[in-house]
């Protein structure tokens, strides 16, 4: 049976860093999975983020659904400058599922769905887009909107999958 | 490319029920593990929840649940700290027929030293009320590697044909 699950990359913080990148991210699957677990220096709970293929641009949006364990909520985000569809705090482990879906093609806008958790802040839920219809080559992860950075022992690991 | 989503074991639970759907001796030699399961209990109730040990603890369990039952969202954080409580919602005997509840747990640098944090997204549909989805945060508080990990029904047992797949993922 062919692999269809296949790891690409895999990054493990020894220190502190404001930003992570997956880089030449190969075009030959038709989705990807990237799989954090992560803390983060700054206080309190903070929203995280990707941009693709460098860019900084107005070209992101996002909506989520979330609960705090006393109420369930949902908003959304329009043109933002990353995807801002990850949580985290600076005391638990937090880990996250993106599902990037069709990142290779060119002629659609890039989906991303998404979970992350933290049991001492929120249970998320998450889907945001990209406007662009580039492939996806490469990916930064950051606190584009906050004053922090990935904390030492976050682990970021990039899947590729394949269709049948 | 190696191969990173390997299925390390099935149990399926027989005709007489089970206590319990259990997971031993799992090694330590991948990243992070996924369970995936269908799930119907025996007891008399619509829902029942379930239940995720590992290691045989009873202690050091929180869980934060956000869900959805067809007419309304919530989000709750459950007061069992025995296992992570993840709502599951089992179908029992007076749920429609035949249906089985399903669902996902991830749990990430499973055989590290840090805390365990377990993501549960699950599903009951019966083309009734009694319908559930639901998101769950869990977190075990222990520093231990996880070489065993047990789903429990919170009443009853599980019935005949629920089954339950352990995966192993490896990052490059």
């Amino acid at each position: 049976m062919p692999a269809t699950f296949e790891p690409l990359a895999t990054t493990t913080l020894s220190s502190a860093a404001a930003t992570v990148t997956f880089s030449s991210i190969s075009g030959s699957y038709t989705d990807l999975v990237l799989v954090v677990v992560s803390k983060w220096t700054g206080s309190g709970n903070s929203s995280y983020g990707m941009r693709f293929n460098s860019d900084s641009g107005s070209n992101y949006s996002r909506t989520y659904l979330l609960g705090d364990g006393g109420s369930a909520s949902s908003a959304r985000a329009t043109n933002q400058t990353s995807t801002l569809n990850g949580q985290v705090n600076p005391t638990e482990w937090s880990p996250a599922i993106f599902h990037i879906m069709n990142y290779s093609n060119s002629t659609t806008y890039k989906t991303i769905v998404s979970r992350t958790d933290q049991t001492g802040s929120y249970v998320t839920a998450m889907v945001a887009l990209w406007r662009s219809t580039n492939a996806i080559t490469s990916i930064d992860l950051g606190y584009f909107d906050a004053s922090g950075n990935w904390a030492s022992g976050s682990t970021f690991s990039l899947y590729g999958i394949k269709s049948a | 490319m190696a191969t990173t989503y390997e299925a390390i074991a099935t149990v399926t639970v027989g005709s007489g029920g089970a206590a319990n759907i259990e997971f031993t001796s799992i090694p330590g030699t991948y990243t992070d593990i996924l369970v995936k399961y269908s799930l119907r209990g025996s007891d008399a109730a619509n829902y029942i929840n379930n239940r995720i040990s590992f290691n045989n603890s009873t202690s050091n369990y929180t869980s934060k649940l956000l869900y959805g039952d067809g007419s309304a969202a919530a989000s709750v954080n459950h007061s069992v700290t025995t296992a992570i409580d993840f709502s599951a919602y089992s179908t029992g005997t007076s749920a429609t027929a035949s249906t089985f509840s399903n669902g996902e747990a991830y749990i990430p640098n499973y055989a590290g030293s840090n805390n365990k944090s377990v993501s549960v997204d699950h599903i009951t549909e019966n083309n009734a009320t009694a319908a559930i989805a639901a998101l769950t945060a869990g977190l075990w508080s222990d520093s231990a590697a996880i070489t065993s990990l047990k789903i429990t029904p919170g009443s009853g047992t599980f019935a005949q044909y629920s089954t339950a797949t352990l995966y192993g993922i490896k990052k490059n």
